[in-house]
């Protein structure tokens, strides 16, 4: 074993020899291999239940003489290996040096071909009007290991077809195969311990406690872990087949946490959010809130035309209207936390260009959940840390921006959609400024600005957050924004170049961070391109002595993630 | 002469004035050997009992020295000690004899137990269906405790020990140790996983635990009372002790009947002790080791080789009584439930009410089982139902087949073996019903259906 890692050992998968760290459960070894093992009511992040027998396996091992503990030896020179004559589950089986498994024997095809056989036989087979067609683990299995005709012909078990588990799932009991991964999700991670099921034998029927519902803030995610159509949203059920839907991958923006998800959409329209399985931050959760953040994309409020002084105008001309302005000087900024990287890092250019006397940002705080919500609501404090646009944290009240304006200290404000309105600036006081005013959706901020930026939200534009971690995450566009609205960088490149004189803005985020890379020493080395999809940790020990205001979250400790900070630094 | 019982465990209990108090109990030698026990190292106790070679009496016959042996007392947690009363075997009512006649030898061996195994808590978990049991279990340790046998600081000594009964709510699936488990901690009874739950390192809360069946632990105090090697020539070298054996069917005097491993063959069982056959009927089949044991026709002949690599040629009487024997002709001593079938029993209706039972009781946990049992309970019903086609036969093996070994617990065999064993022995009846089926639909035999 010399010249290999140590901490790995190795098994025998179907006679070939792979290494798999200790303790790795067969299902995982087999998927380190390049090989499936079905399973249903095995997942990588709940307990091992091993009750779905889907995962059958052979066993074997390598034998050893019970009197001198040497290993046996074949006529071949090799160990000899003593088979278990009852095939094992692969899920509960941990990896141990010499394992042999067999993962495709004629045994271990029966085992599954009995067990497909069995999940059918009371099963609907309602696919046509089912949601989770096609992307049904029964229907997936049942390709692979059905037998293409049923022996079954008696009744099948009649069972609730609508429950309403809570104010996001619905159960159908007929479909469900009672392999208990919502019930474990609930105890295990949401700690909301509801579901539970009644009765005994084939009639088991999972349901709530009585007086109890599933209504805990993560209750979709049995949604997305039942391996078949069971558990459906509520609110997506019926609206979309799932094999039409394209799977953007983005980054929630509900919290700091930066939860990883998926935008799944047809023609421009979201129909859900799904987590994004990243071990690191969300392992496979996300908040039900979360998942509901697109709805709001959709509205009349959304702000769809550049304007000067309420007339419509085009990108070019009202850049050139607020250049206009910010340079008679008097300017604060109000950036957001809730702004990518690339448009904070742009934000600071002008800043600095037209030597704004003020740069704030607007904190967005909240209960955290200990879970995957936390306390700091804006998704990107960081990265307005990193990229030098503010150099401390954010507070709720721009009460100083306020005073300024009442002394005429300040003429003109720059705000980043933020609506000041709610932070502490009222309107009759802005009507006494310039107001440039960035933003996705009509406030009234919007409406005493002279001039206004249409925005795009998080959906419709590529770019990256960084993390309570310190973790950069990059997000892409799922659907296009509103016909004429360019992505906020363009526009902000826009009015930068007007500012500072250099000729050719950037058109993306590969454009900002090829200067960004080299201006911020902990960005050196980065693309936009180059940015793994699970993110990356960025140092960000220059801050940590900054009061966060985050607490403990799944994968985020504040004390941890100091040490952790440390070891980044080091490394580079 | 019919031969003659001997009887260890049940050696007071039908005696005319012998009541289950702990005065009669005391009178009788009672507790004795819980003194002897408290004289010895808990160490030699467990060395006794593995000595003696006794095997379990719940179903699986392993050793219980062994499983003693196996318990985890290094983890430094609590060891549990489980007397597992949920006795729910059909064609089984030993437990229930011990229980409500004689509990203090249960109480008295459960100490000696739990002082061996160093238990601080011990449990009996009783089936809900016997709750006269229950009561009764309960007064008896109330008497023991009164009587410093249980509690706080037990003959004086340091040791101190609670036993708590715990009745179960009605389920088969409690008898499988880890599902009592479950049970015991309040909740559902879904067996556990082994590896790695197995009880004696893993068990109740998670701590190292012995669970023992109620005959089995009884035979504690008398391996104490002679000694562990005096205990193993009792019976037979593999079948030590004596047993209880519970008959029932179709047999003139069913009842309960305790004798040495090996001592009759089940022929002077059922011909002998029990008297026979009902006037005018003829055996037909067993099923020896309570309804989960496969069955055996009364004409079948049994050839092969012990382990101890004799060969041997016995019609169904000729097998004595003990757990390699029945191993040896394809089916189990089990439980020790055997059920006498005589030829007026029509074997897809016995499969059907077998079927009915298991599927009713399948916990649901595992798919095989869950869907497995119940699919066959249809089956079979509907054969009964004048709806048997030519094809259930061998449609009911196969799915019995995909059940057997690839559940979580033993009740995936338990519910198939009934099915494979019927099938395989009494095929022409199940045929026999298909084509019955068949004539009554076409009514080309017999007229009209009545029904």
């Amino acid at each position: 074993m010399t010249g290999r890692d140590d901490n790995l050992i190795s098994v025998f998968i179907d006679e070939e020899e792979f290494l798999v760290p200790p303790g790795t459960n067969m299902v995982e070894a087999a998927r380190l291999a390049g090989k499936e093992i079905p399973h249903y009511c095995y997942h990588p992040k709940l307990s091992v239940t091993g009750n779905c027998r889907m995962c059958l396996m052979e066993l074997g091992m390598p034998l050893k003489d019970h009197s001198t503990g040497e290993p046996i030896i074949d006529r071949r020179g090799l160990q000899k290996i003593g088979w278990m004559p009852r095939p094992a589950i692969a899920c509960a089986t941990r990896a141990f040096p010499g394992i042999h498994i067999k993962t495709d024997s004629e045994l271990v095809r029966e085992c599954r071909n009995g067990v497909m056989e069995f999940l059918l036989v009371n099963h609907p087979l309602d696919c046509p009007i089912c949601d989770q067609a096609g992307e049904c683990s029964l229907q997936e299995y049942a390709a692979d290991y059905g037998r293409g005709y049923s022996r079954f012909v008696e009744n099948k078990n009649v069972k609730p077809k609508r429950t309403r588990l809570g104010p996001r799932v619905m159960l159908d009991d007929e479909r469900c195969i009672l392999c208990s991964r919502c019930i474990r999700f609930c105890k295990e991670i949401a700690k909301d311990d509801v579901l539970g099921f009644v009765d005994r034998g084939s009639y088991s029927t999972l349901t709530c406690f009585p007086g109890k519902d599933l209504q805990n803030n993560y209750s979709l995610n049995t949604v997305d872990i039942c391996p078949v159509g069971a558990l459906t949203s509520i609110d997506f059920r019926f609206k979309m087949r799932v094999w039409f839907l394209k799977e953007t991958p983005s980054i929630c923006a509900e919290s700091s946490v930066g939860v990883n998800t998926h935008i799944e959409s047809r023609e421009g329209k979201i129909y859900r959010i799904t987590p994004r399985r990243n071990d690191e931050v969300n392992d496979t959760w996300i908040p039900d809130s979360g998942r509901i953040l697109y709805k709001s994309i959709d509205t009349d409020e959304r702000l769809i035309h550049y304007t000067i002084d309420g007339s419509h105008t085009l990108v070019d001309g009202a850049a050139k209207e607020a250049a206009t302005l910010l340079r008679e000087g008097a300017v604060a900024v109000v950036g957001s936390g809730r702004a990518s990287v690339e448009e904070q890092y742009l934000l600071g250019k002008i800043a600095s260009a037209v030597k704004a006397i003020s740069v704030s940002l607007v904190s967005r705080t909240g209960d955290g959940d200990g879970l995957l919500v936390s306390a700091d609501r804006n998704p990107n404090v960081r990265g307005a840390l990193l990229t030098g646009l503010i150099t401390s944290l954010p507070h709720a009240n721009l009460g100083g921006l306020a005073s300024a304006i009442e002394s005429g200290e300040v003429r003109t404000i720059l705000s980043f959609g933020e609506d000041l309105t709610q932070c502490g600036v009222e309107k009759q006081l802005l009507e006494k400024v310039n107001v440039i005013y960035f933003g996705s959706h009509c406030n009234e901020t919007g409406e005493v600005a002279k001039v206004v930026f249409p925005t795009l939200t998080v959906f419709e534009k590529a770019g990256t957050f960084i993390n309570q971690q310190f973790r950069l995450q990059k997000f892409l566009p799922a659907v296009p924004g509103p016909q004429g609205v360019l992505p906020d960088i363009v526009s902000l490149g826009k009015l930068c170049s007007i500012l500072d004189g250099e000729a050719i803005p950037p058109t993306g985020p590969e454009g900002v961070w090829a200067e960004m890379n080299t201006e911020i020493p902990q960005f050196s080395a980065i693309d936009f391109e180059n940015i793994p999809i699970n993110g990356i940790l960025i140092d960000g020990s220059q801050w940590e002595h900054l009061p966060f205001i985050e607490g403990m979250s799944l994968h985020y400790d504040p004390d941890n993630n100091r040490q952790i900070m440390a070891e980044v630094t080091k490394s580079k | 002469m019919p031969p003659t019982e001997q009887r260890i465990i049940l050696k007071f209990a039908d005696q005319p004035g012998y009541a289950n108090d702990i005065e009669c109990y005391l009178r009788h030698g009672g507790y004795e050997m819980l003194h002897k026990a408290f004289d010895m190292e808990p160490g030699d106790i467990c060395h006794e009992v593995e000595l003696s070679r006794l095997r379990g009496r719940g179903g699986a016959g392993f050793p219980a020295g062994m499983k003693w042996k196996f318990l985890d007392r290094k983890s430094g947690k609590p060891i549990y000690l489980i007397c597992n009363a949920d006795e729910s075997e059909p064609g089984t009512f030993k437990d229930r004899q011990i229980i409500h006649k004689d509990p203090h030898q249960l109480i008295e061996s459960m100490m000696i137990a739990a002082y061996a195994t160093g238990t601080k808590l011990a449990f009996v978990y009783i089936r809900e269906e016997f709750p006269e049991g229950a009561l009764i279990l309960e007064k008896a340790i109330e008497e023991a405790r009164a009587a410093n046998f249980v509690g706080p600081k037990i003959l004086g000594s340091d040791y101190s020990c609670e036993i708590i009964v715990h009745r179960g709510a009605g389920a088969y699936i409690c008898g499988e140790e880890t599902g009592l488990i479950e049970s015991l901690e309040g909740k559902r009874p879904y067996p556990r996983i082994k590896p790695p739950y197995f009880p004696a390192v893993l068990g109740l809360y998670q701590c190292p635990t012995i669970v023992n069946n109620v005959e089995t632990l009884c035979n504690i105090k008398h391996i104490i009372e002679i000694g562990g090697e005096a205990y193993s020539h009792i019976g037979t070298p593999a079948a030590t002790g004596t047993r209880i054996w519970c008959v029932s069917g179709h047999v003139r005097k069913p009842g309960y009947y305790e004798f040495a491993g090996g001592a009759i063959t089940l022929g002077e069982l059922i011909y002998d002790v029990c008297e026979g056959m009902r006037p005018g009927r003829k055996l037909k089949a067993v099923i020896p080791g309570g309804s989960s044991a496969k069955v055996l026709r009364a004409d079948e002949r049994f050839h092969g080789h012990l382990k101890d690599h004799t060969s041997f040629d016995w019609g169904l009487k000729d097998i004595p009584l003990d757990y390699d024997s029945f191993m040896a002709v394809g089916s189990m001593s089990g439980s020790g439930g055997v059920i006498v079938l005589d030829d007026s029993v029509d074997m897809v209706e016995a499969l059907a009410n077998l079927n009915a039972f298991y599927a009713h009781e399948s916990c649901g946990q595992c798919t095989p089982c869950r869907e497995g049992s119940l699919w066959m309970k249809k089956i079979t019903s509907r054969m009964c139902s004048g709806e048997a086609r030519s094809e259930d036969a061998d449609l009911l093996v196969s799915i019995s087949k995909q059940i057997e070994g690839r559940t979580i617990c033993a009740f995936g065999e338990a519910c198939s073996w009934p099915t494979q064993s019927f099938v395989a022995k009494f095929k022409d009846e199940f045929v026999a019903k298909a084509s019955e089926a068949q004539s009554q639909a076409t009514g080309s035999e017999n007229g009209d259906r009545l029904i």
